[in-house]
């Protein structure tokens, strides 16, 4: 394969993805509904949390995918600010809607477990508070994008914001840390595999996690696809418009 | 730059208000929260700390639109930004300024608005001290959020969306400093934590703040 540079020409970029997005696109919904119904389906219950358990496979990796999609947008700046490719500024534009709802559905599914396991929808636990504010950290830098009418402008200013986000949502989880006890139960899923769940649940989790990985690339893909030919068709209007005078 | 610094703070201080509007606001918080919440003295004690820093939040960002977007219209910015000095020293005398004519009377008039939220008598020392250190931090944040919307139309709103997260850390080792204090116990790690976020942005935040202005001005 050619240089991962090769993707900032837009024209490359699209006749890749043209190519790569069907198979993508099944792959993602096949490994997505297998992990899910593997999950749902054909587990067993927990003995103390019951079926309420399966939550887990849709939140953790939900979760997971919010804050790395944060940290996917922040190198797909960095990419902009250094080398100026169109196509990376707008991966990160479309990345960061899939990141609120990742963001949302994490603290929604975490809401529907928390009211019968720990009696509360919504506790001021530090994981939970900090996805709220990394909730807020999305918001603000999608209305930093709709706000600005220039989009190279937009790009450059919401870059910024997103490095300096990047730094006050780190100050944020450790001072959120600081202030309160936690509710929420340690990492459930961590490399060191004595910290892991039991294997019955590990393995579903996995191939729900790939699932929700895929899900995030093909949307992207499809969403940068979309801005492609977005900001072509505003090229294409320009142009009339200055030929029709 | 000196001659900047003094222009800034004349212009906060005759442009009616500029001065002492932060104050009032503060002012006003203070004075609504015990009808929110009523007068019971020991609830007031017990929220004193939060409310003060809170206040003390939006009493900064009512006045962080001043810092760029005057200079911005009027096209004094323009000029700073081809001026033979840095625009990162721009920024961050700009900062100083609206610290001065925002943070600085924030911090004196503090323990009075302590006073009458009954916060607890140990706490007053740390109330004053936590502010001293903590708000150079948000008028540094703020410069670097009014600087992100400074060529908008109406940044007003989107300014406080982009830059009220970015407090949320100052906000919770301030009131964490007053919490400890008036319980007696040590302070001195929120605080040290607290000065490390003010170093931080000083040091720092002038130089996104510089660049998110020229891409501004491009």
């Amino acid at each position: 394969m050619a240089s991962i540079w090769e993707w900032a020409n837009p024209r490359k970029f699209m006749a890749w993805t043209d190519r790569a997005l069907p198979l993508l696109s099944v792959l993602s919904a096949c490994i997505f509904i297998i992990g899910l119904v593997w999950g749902f389906f054909f587990t067993p219950d927990d003995y103390r949390q019951g079926a309420t358990v399966k939550i887990f496979y849709l939140h953790v990796p939900s979760a997971m995918m919010a804050i790395n999609i944060w940290g996917m947008m922040l190198v797909a700046s960095l990419i902009w600010i250094v080398r100026r490719h169109h196509v990376s500024a707008l991966a990160a534009k479309s990345a960061a809607a899939i990141g609120m709802t990742m963001t949302l559905i994490a603290l929604i599914t975490g809401a529907i477990w928390g009211k019968p396991m720990w009696g509360t929808y919504w506790e001021w636990d530090p994981r939970l508070t900090s996805f709220l504010i990394l909730l807020l950290f999305y918001i603000g830098y999608m209305a930093l994008w709709e706000a600005i009418e220039n989009p190279d402008t937009a790009a450059d200013l919401t870059s910024v914001l997103c490095l300096v986000g990047s730094v006050f949502a780190l100050l944020s989880r450790y001072a959120v840390n600081f202030w309160n006890q936690g509710l929420h139960q340690g990492a459930s899923l961590s490399l060191d595999a004595q910290e892991n769940v039991a294997d019955v649940y590990w393995y579903p989790a996995l191939v729900a996690i790939a699932g929700f990985i895929l899900l995030f690339v093909t949307l992207v893909l499809l969403r940068t696809r979309t801005e492609i030919r977005a900001r072509r068709l505003h090229a294409l209007e320009m142009r009339e418009r200055v030929q029709g005078q | 730059m000196i001659r900047l610094f003094w222009r800034d703070l004349a212009l906060a201080f005759r442009s009616g208000g500029g001065f002492g509007l932060g104050l009032g606001f503060f002012l006003i918080l203070v004075t609504l929260v015990p009808f929110g919440v009523g007068p019971n003295s020991e609830r007031l004690m017990a929220i004193a700390p939060g409310i003060l820093w809170v206040g003390a939040l939006l009493a900064c960002l009512l006045s962080l639109d001043r810092i760029f977007a005057l200079d911005f219209e009027d096209g004094s910015l323009d000029l700073l930004a081809t001026a033979p000095i840095p625009l990162e020293g721009v920024v961050a005398v700009k900062a100083l300024a609206h610290w001065i004519t925002t943070g600085l009377p924030l911090v004196l008039a503090a323990p009075a608005l302590g006073f009458l939220l009954h916060l607890d008598s140990a706490a007053y020392r740390w109330l004053m001290v936590t502010l001293l250190i903590g708000t150079p931090a948000l008028s540094f944040i703020g410069a670097f959020g009014a600087a992100l919307t400074v060529g908008l139309k109406r940044g007003g709103l989107l300014m406080s969306l982009l830059v009220l997260p970015l407090y949320i850390p100052t906000l919770i080792f301030g009131a964490e400093v007053i919490r400890r204090g008036a319980g007696g116990f040590l302070v001195a790690t929120p605080l040290a934590m607290q000065a490390g976020i003010t170093a931080g942005s000083v040091a720092l935040l002038p130089f996104a703040a510089a660049a998110a202005i020229r891409v501004a001005l491009r």
